[in-house]
């Protein structure tokens, strides 16, 4: 129950933080929180199952067009816009699932990275569906909650309703890790022909998780969309695929708070590093290295590691 | 029980078991000994479908085995402890043997009376299963072997790096298996200890069987235990 009381604090913090946040601050944690899910949704295939993806924009790039084109093209409110988001990223994970059926390791990688370049193109090929580069810019109306009328571009609503979705993400994550399913998980990332032989249809179990990673990944992607009023072919990019890798791999694999860590610090790393210069992907670069030399488990893992070893 | 019927298994053009008989009944323990290479460890994992290859019958309480991918053999009763235990470090003892207990949805009262076996293994249960000794660590891979409620446990060197007290205590656990009426195919390179726990033991060289004979004749004739392995008892 520890455990649990820990990431509820944590959400805990993040709600009572906002009364106190300056406006700037305001903005980055939430998206700080929304890039979170994001990385949440990778650590499952990746921290818990094993599975090094290099297509994640797919899934991410799935939700926000599922969202935005729905709501350009069809006037869908914001909230049917989401379950159309999340909706074209369960589809998408689904059949992306299906392909890659029976891949692991590099193979798994590079039809991951393969499909997301595809859909990438895509976005650009059929740009008078998509806008390609340019984007859509959303204007969506305001959501109706207990009589009051929510703006998706009030500050205030956009912190919260990404709070909601980094505490679901988060919360699912735990439970799911500490859940029978989750100790498949982790069994099958540290040796699947081991888990085989105990009786687990290993194939199925990561068709499962990656169906739960694509989707989640592609609820922050649905909700970036909404509240941001925004989605591009930039959301399907190289990019989008290597930066869930980065924050999960700096904040700790397979250690539930690991990623939201590792994307808050990259966030705030580049942000700070690009007002000193313009080649601040070096001194992101550089830092990030450093980081991985000396905390290869990730700053969370090491943290758990520090503690187990101390106990 | 178990009933291997001239199994072949083989990697490409290579057979590595070839036309294999054998069969071990309920609360029997049939050793397998040969020498380094011999086939033996690759007849159970031909028995555990993990030879892309295979050909024969096995059949498990009459049912036809061949045919079904390796993650469904388990589920029909037959355990597999591989040599070097092949734990999950990460996890607990506990949640190694759940591991086992969940895949045939087994009550939990099920792991309490596999820890009646190896009642050491109650002081380890929230340790992480790769900071137990060698010995402690082939106790928790037949335990979770157990927890499924196997009718058929295939062993591959449950003595292998331990010393000879441990290995005595976990063989003696092994033997005592047979009142549970689980049937044993136990591969084993000490000879004494396979004499002393096996009811008959088979020899196999280049992935055929070569001779079969009660332990007890064996101990009196070593004489095919020298030719098939080698040593002398």
């Amino acid at each position: 129950m520890r455990i649990y009381a820990l990431h509820l604090a944590v959400v805990a913090a993040l709600f009572a933080v906002q009364f106190a946040l300056p406006a700037y601050h305001y903005g980055n944690v939430t998206r700080i929180m929304l890039y979170a899910v994001f990385a949440i949704g990778y650590n499952i295939l990746f921290g818990y199952t094993g599975l090094l993806s290099l297509g994640h924009a797919l899934f991410f790039a799935a939700g926000a067009y599922g969202a935005g084109l729905t709501a350009h093209w069809w006037s869908f409110g914001p909230v049917a816009a989401l379950g159309a988001g999340v909706g074209a990223a369960l589809l998408v994970s689904l059949v992306t699932g299906l392909i890659v059926y029976r891949t692991t390791g590099v193979a798994f990688l590079i039809v991951t990275l393969m499909l997301a370049q595809a859909a990438f193109l895509s976005t650009l090929y059929f740009n008078t569906v998509t806008l390609g580069d340019q984007g859509i810019v959303l204007s969506l109306p305001p959501v109706e909650l207990f009589g009051a009328a929510l703006h998706l571009a009030d500050p205030a609503v956009k912190y919260n309703a990404s709070l909601v979705a980094f505490a679901v993400a988060l919360l699912l994550s735990l439970w799911l890790l500490r859940s029978p399913f989750g100790r498949v998980l982790i069994a099958i990332r540290e040796n699947e022909a081991r888990t085989r032989l105990l009786g687990y249809n290993t194939a199925l179990y990561r068709f499962a998780a990656l169906v739960i990673s694509g989707t989640l990944s592609g609820l922050a992607g649905a909700l970036y969309c909404l509240l941001f009023g925004y989605v591009g072919s930039s959301f399907a990019s190289l990019q989008y695929s290597t930066l869930p890798l980065l924050w999960t791999l700096l904040g700790g694999t397979g250690v539930t708070l690991g990623p939201p860590l590792g994307t808050a610090i990259t966030h705030y790393l580049i942000d700070i590093s690009s007002g000193l210069t313009s080649s601040y992907m070096i001194i992101v670069g550089v830092a990030l290295v450093a980081i991985t030399l000396w905390f290869p488990e990730g700053l969370a893992g090491w943290f758990r590691r520090w503690r187990r070893v101390r106990s | 029980m178990l009933e291997l019927r001239k199994i072949t298994g083989a990697y490409g053009p290579v057979k590595a078991v070839d036309e294999v008989s054998l069969s071990v009944a309920a609360g029997e323990i049939l050793g397998l000994m040969g020498r380094n290479g011999a086939g033996k460890t690759t007849l159970l994992k031909t028995i555990m479908g993990l030879v892309p290859k295979r050909t024969g019958s096995l059949l498990l309480e009459g049912e036809e085995l061949i045919g079904l991918p390796a993650h469904a053999i388990p589920r029909r009763g037959i355990a597999y402890v591989p040599q070097g235990r092949r734990l999950f470090s990460e996890l607990t003892v506990a949640e190694n043997l759940r591991m086992g207990l969940l895949v045939k949805d087994a009550p939990q009262a099920e792991a309490e009376r596999v820890l009646d076996l190896f009642p050491i293994l109650r002081e380890r249960l929230s340790q992480a299963a790769g900071t137990l000794s060698g010995g402690e660590q082939q106790m928790v891979a037949v335990a979770r072997a157990l927890c499924a409620q196997p009718k058929v446990l295939l062993l591959d060197e449950p003595s292998e790096g331990l010393i000879p007290a441990v290995t005595h205590r976990i063989l003696d656990t092994v033997a005592a298996l047979r009142e549970r009426g689980v049937a044993i195919l136990l591969v084993e390179q000490q000879v004494k200890s396979a004499l002393r726990i096996c009811d008959r033991i088979a020899l196999i060289e280049n992935g055929t069987i070569q001779h079969e004979a009660p332990a007890r004749d064996l101990a009196a004739d070593p004489v095919p235990l020298e030719r098939y392995i080698g040593v002398h008892r």
